[in-house]
């Protein structure tokens, strides 16, 4: 009798596996597919930049390991350190306006009772443009000569500038660029945000006599602190690989004060054939990349965990 | 005594050095060691089918079916060979180049450009052609120059297709307003300097004279108007930067001076090839360097007219930069298909009237005909090839006088070694000059001597 139980038990686990592996079976099959896709084009590539960077090749010829040789090249390459400032200073810069435009905009957005959905369209739009198109329309406005941003300037009397063709205000050219192509996705994304803040507190503040900025203060950034700290730190991962902007309006010019760390990467595989090069400046930047990426992780843990279980 | 010894020494080291150099030759990439049979010329009943890269798109109409109609005659005249054509739009991309060449993916016969030549050849990725070219019939006339970009270790690689000089190339019409005689364009920098003055004089935007300065295309100019000052971008031993030179120092000062002191270069710089271009077809510039080919493109693509543009040699005449491309053949090629490929090479690149070289076609198809290059050939096959050129030359060939004059008699110049990374250098030289009303000359050369000195060092 016992025997019989135990056998019908152990028969009626298997079979509820068998049942449990075949509901699961399509799941299954998208899951491997989402890493056969992972495996080959990410983690492969990643694995191979890392080997590559202590190799010298041409894909060619004769591999050969050198060690840290591509590194000690790299830091001898003076260029090399004007690309890391450049992109710190326009992750930098790319953070002040381009984090604060689009979240003031949203704020704005979320206050107006008119229009709001053909403003919303009209901030997205630059979106959907291909970069490619967006940078290019920059490389009229910003031309000193008949350029729209000197027209302007003309036109309400003030002195024009040389824009990209100054090492002064190249950078921040690149920034305002890089900041009119993205903010739309921030704006819609703060937009989302503000409209989970509770409408009660909103009003009850304004019973206690609360202007706009307090409100703000108070209510909409603590409110919202997490997708805003979310919204930073990929912000950051972004930015700092700046790329298109240097490569199609100024070529790392002038005199490299726009070369960025992808734009010098590029240089070195493309331009150069030095792909040991290039794997070691990619490799540097993403174990910078890494640490904003674990912190944006951890954050999105402390969200999960944060939220109710639900039922 | 002593006479007959140092006699048998000689003799001996020669031996040697021929048995070393036999042996040499033996173990070359890409000869397998074939047998006396493999030299002679292909057997019409051997079968053969190569693959050939650099067809024109099908966006090219006109080209195209000028190759395809090439390729179905030289079928006829050797049924045994099927040539499988290999399109692409560039025919090289240097992205995809390397990539297509390490994964086997390239053709039989591959094209390449001048600059790659030297890289394959010491990578071992092409084949031996050179006990295969002997029965080609212009092949002692190509220019010395350009076949020696496709020697190595004394072995033949490869064989050109085309070439191209850098010139001046300059807007007839704005001469003509700017009160200048376009016939009698600038043979010196004073001259241009000069003339772009009072190009952009006539107001309008128009700028007298444009240079590159980013993607590193401002390094490529710059190392072209040191050449045509007889300068040097690296020692003859490609150890050091020769460019912080009395000559280097007058190619900035030039266009430090036309910049900031003649204003004849206009505000907008790091300019590149692809901005320069549109400004000469919307008659808003008034030189450039260029080589010949960038007269088409201007018209083609930009709307400009053939009848606006003069070329002229490089000014100051002391060198020139030269490009162009060719074609060299895969290292896992058969010897027939090396052979196959030579006699192709040989109908469609290498005969005065054929193939490329097809004026009368060209001219029939309204192809532009009569541009100064690409010449490839001394002797009489160039005397051949610029005869039928000019009968059937439907662009204003009086127009290029100048340069068809001059230029031959400019030195011809390759790139230097790391040609990329010291374009990149003096790419920064180049932009600061142009947007640095400030910019110290001194200061600019000594460090990108430095930077280019260490680029040198590192490259083995």
């Amino acid at each position: 009798m016992d025997i019989s139980l135990s056998r019908g038990t152990r028969w009626s686990a298997r079979a509820r596996r068998g049942r449990g592996v075949r509901r699961n079976l399509t799941a299954y099959g998208f899951l491997c597919a989402a890493l056969v896709c992972f495996a080959l084009f990410s983690w492969y590539p990643i694995v191979r930049e890392v080997i590559l960077s202590f190799q010298k090749t041409n894909f060619i010829g004769e591999t050969k390991w050198v060690g840290l040789k591509n590194f000690h090249r790299i830091f001898q390459d003076p260029s090399f350190s004007a690309a890391w400032k450049n992109t710190a200073i326009f992750t930098l810069l790319a953070l002040i306006c381009g984090y604060a435009v689009p979240f003031v905009t949203a704020l704005l957005l979320n206050e107006l009772r008119h229009a709001r959905g053909y403003l919303r369209f009209v901030v997205y739009l630059p979106v959907m443009l291909p970069p490619a198109v967006s940078v290019l329309l920059f490389k009229w406005f910003y031309n000193p000569g008949p350029g729209l941003f000197n027209e302007i300037l003309r036109f309400v009397h003030l002195p024009t500038l040389a824009w990209l063709d100054s090492s002064k205000t190249a950078l921040i050219s690149l920034v305002i660029v890089a900041t009119w192509t993205n903010m739309g996705s921030g704006t819609l994304i703060y937009l989302a945000a503000l409209q989970t803040v509770p409408a009660e507190l909103y009003e009850a503040a304004e019973l206690d006599g609360a202007g706009l900025l307090r409100r703000i203060r108070h209510i909409t950034i603590p409110q919202t602190k997490l997708i805003l700290l979310v919204m930073l730190l990929l912000q950051i991962i972004a930015t700092m690989q700046v790329f298109i902007e240097p490569f199609l309006l100024t070529g790392g010019g002038p005199d490299n004060a726009t070369v960025s760390v992808v734009y010098l990467m590029y240089q070195y595989a493309f331009n150069f054939n030095n792909y040991g090069g290039g794997g070691a400046l990619g490799l540097m930047l993403m174990l910078v990349l890494v640490v904003f990426s674990a912190v944006y992780l951890r954050l999105s843990r402390d969200d999960r965990d944060s939220r109710p279980a639900r039922v | 005594m002593k006479r007959a010894r140092r006699l048998a020494a000689v003799v001996a080291g020669v031996t040697a050095l021929a048995s070393v150099a036999a042996c040499g030759s033996g173990s070359g990439n890409g000869d397998k060691g074939g047998s006396a049979a493999d030299v002679g010329p292909l057997d019409p009943n051997t079968k053969v089918s190569i693959t050939v890269g650099c067809q024109p798109p099908k966006s090219s109409k006109a080209l195209r079916k000028e190759w395809d109609n090439d390729v179905a005659a030289f079928e006829k005249l050797h049924p045994n060979i099927t040539i499988v054509s290999k399109d692409a739009f560039p025919c090289e991309d240097p992205k995809t180049f390397t990539a297509k060449l390490a994964g086997g993916q390239m053709e039989n016969v591959y094209y390449v450009y001048l600059t790659d030549a030297k890289n394959i050849i010491e990578n071992g990725q092409a084949a031996d052609i050179t006990k295969y070219v002997s029965g080609v019939k212009n092949y002692q006339y190509l220019q010395p120059q350009l076949l020696n970009v496709f020697k190595g270790g004394g072995r033949l690689w490869g064989l050109p297709k085309t070439n191209y000089s850098m010139g001046l190339l300059y807007n007839r019409k704005l001469f003509q307003q700017a009160g200048l005689n376009p016939d009698q364009p600038p043979a010196t920098w004073d001259e241009v300097r000069a003339d772009a003055k009072k190009i952009a004089a006539l107001g309008n935007g128009i700028v007298g004279y444009a240079d590159y300065s980013a993607n590193n295309q401002g390094g490529w100019h710059f190392t072209a108007e040191m050449y045509s000052q007889g300068g040097d971008i690296v020692t003859p031993d490609g150890k050091k930067a020769a460019f912080n030179s009395p000559q280097g120092h007058a190619v900035l000062q030039n266009l430090q001076q036309m910049r900031w002191t003649d204003n004849s270069m206009g505000s907008k710089q790091l300019l590149q090839i692809a901005d320069v271009q549109p400004m000469m077809a919307s008659g808003k510039l008034g030189m450039y360097l260029s080589a010949p080919d960038n007269i088409p493109t201007i018209k083609d693509q930009f709307q400009g007219k053939f009848e606006d543009y003069g070329l002229a040699p490089m000014p100051g005449a002391q060198g020139t930069l030269i490009g162009g491309d060719g074609y060299m053949f895969n290292r896992k090629d058969t010897p027939d298909q090396i052979k196959a490929g030579i006699l192709w090479l040989e109908f469609e690149n290498l005969t005065p009237g054929k193939g490329q070289f097809d004026w009368a076609q060209k001219n029939a198809d309204k192809q532009p005909v009569g541009l100064p290059q690409p010449n490839i050939f001394t002797g009489p096959p160039a005397a051949e090839e610029l005869q039928v050129r000019t009968q059937n030359a439907n662009l204003p060939v009086q127009n290029y006088k100048a340069f068809a004059d001059g230029d031959p008699k400019v030195k011809y110049r390759l790139e230097p070694p790391q040609a990329q990374q010291i374009y990149a250098v003096l790419d920064g030289v180049v932009s600061s000059v142009l947007t640095n009303r400030n910019a110290d000359i001194n200061s600019l050369l000594s460090k990108a001597e430095t930077k280019v000195n260490g680029i040198l060092a590192n490259a083995d």
